[in-house]
């Protein structure tokens, strides 16, 4: 039998993967929104910015627990 | 062709079977031999020593700029007052206000330190983060967490600060059963964790991406063939790139660390409710 293609590797890849897509679209509501009300009150930016970064923290814990995982479950 | 075009798919799971092939890096790159007392409790290796160098830099800095302060201040004392100005603007004064000034030196000191340490994962000659081995970021998440908890206890009391943490105001009486688990739980053991977890996790991350974007521009520069060589210019400019990416990510991680840090504090010492 040929073999056409093949392809070797880790399964933890994947599950990274599926990790990344909930933080991925969360932090990209979250900056956007942020940046939202900066255009809209840019003497609020302060405040706005250490909150963004307060959620971003949050949000991407999840993505790196992900990447943590696949270390850990091997 | 195909081959080469199947290989360059999968290259990361090719094993380097007489060492002329591709190596994709593993965790083993955070744990190098001993270079000093080997075989000793003391034993120390290449990540520890970094640490042990840069602790010492950040000392020498500190002291030389505030040793011989002046009024006005010049030289080396403008870096260090720039230093802990950053930190005492956009954490201290925007997070703790009126509070600020009792954690300024646990605050301020815990920030450099780590920005210290992260930021050798791209220095020339050290190459590796030390907060990427968990033994630091979990000690000062671990000195971050009594601080928090022992400050909330001294502001609102321990059973006033249990309370006001486990048992949030407005809740009907049934639902503690399932509240304050969860509580308990997030405060008291996530929070620690996600801190540790969250700083090692990027700079993990970071340096196997660099590992790899590298070995794999050295891997296709000497030991690829044909034009599979010019592979190796896109490969080392990933790499350009997330260098410094990496200096933006230890600047951030170390922010974030305080910054929550901070955060946690505010929330056990406020008198609320």
């Amino acid at each position: 039998m040929q073999i056409l293609a093949e392809i070797n590797g880790n399964l933890n890849a994947i599950g990274y993967g599926l990790a990344a897509i909930g933080p991925g679209i969360g932090i990209g509501v979250l900056v956007g929104k942020a940046l939202e009300g900066i255009a809209r009150q840019p003497e609020a930016t302060g405040v706005l910015r250490t909150n963004m970064f307060l959620g971003i923290a949050f949000t991407e814990a999840l993505a790196l627990i992900g990447l943590v995982a696949g270390f850990l479950f091997t | 062709m195909q081959t080469v075009g199947v290989n360059l798919l999968a290259f990361a799971g090719i094993t380097a079977s007489d060492g002329s092939g591709f190596e994709p890096p593993s965790i083993a790159e955070f744990f190098p031999g001993p270079i000093l007392f080997a075989g000793t409790p003391y034993e120390l290796n290449r990540v520890n020593a970094i640490g042990l160098f840069m602790t010492l830099v950040l000392s020498v800095f500190f002291v030389a700029a505030f040793s011989n302060m002046r009024f006005v201040p010049r030289g080396i004392q403008n870096l260090g007052e720039m230093a802990v100005d950053l930190v005492q603007v956009n954490i201290i004064d925007e997070v703790l206000g009126h509070k600020g000034p009792r954690y300024a030196v646990y605050l301020t000191s815990m920030f450099w330190l780590l920005f210290a340490f992260n930021i050798t994962g791209i220095l020339p000659l050290m190459h590796v983060s030390v907060t990427s081995v968990i033994g630091l970021p979990l000690l000062l998440a671990m000195v971050s967490w009594v601080i928090f908890n022992v400050e909330g206890i001294r502001a609102n009391g321990l059973g006033h600060y249990l309370k006001t943490n486990l048992f949030p105001p407005g809740v009907p009486a049934p639902i503690y059963l399932l509240v304050t688990p969860i509580e308990f739980i997030s405060t008291f053991i996530l929070r620690p964790v996600t801190l540790t977890i969250r700083l090692l996790a990027n700079m993990i991350s970071g340096h196997l991406l660099l590992v790899l974007f590298f070995t794999a521009t050295s891997y296709f520069l000497f030991d690829s063939h044909g034009i599979m060589k010019l592979v190796a210019a896109p490969a080392w400019l990933m790499g350009f790139a997330f260098t410094l990416f990496e200096v933006l990510v230890a600047f951030l991680q170390a922010y974030i660390f305080t910054l929550l840090t901070a955060v946690y504090i505010d929330g056990a010492t406020s008198a609320e409710h």
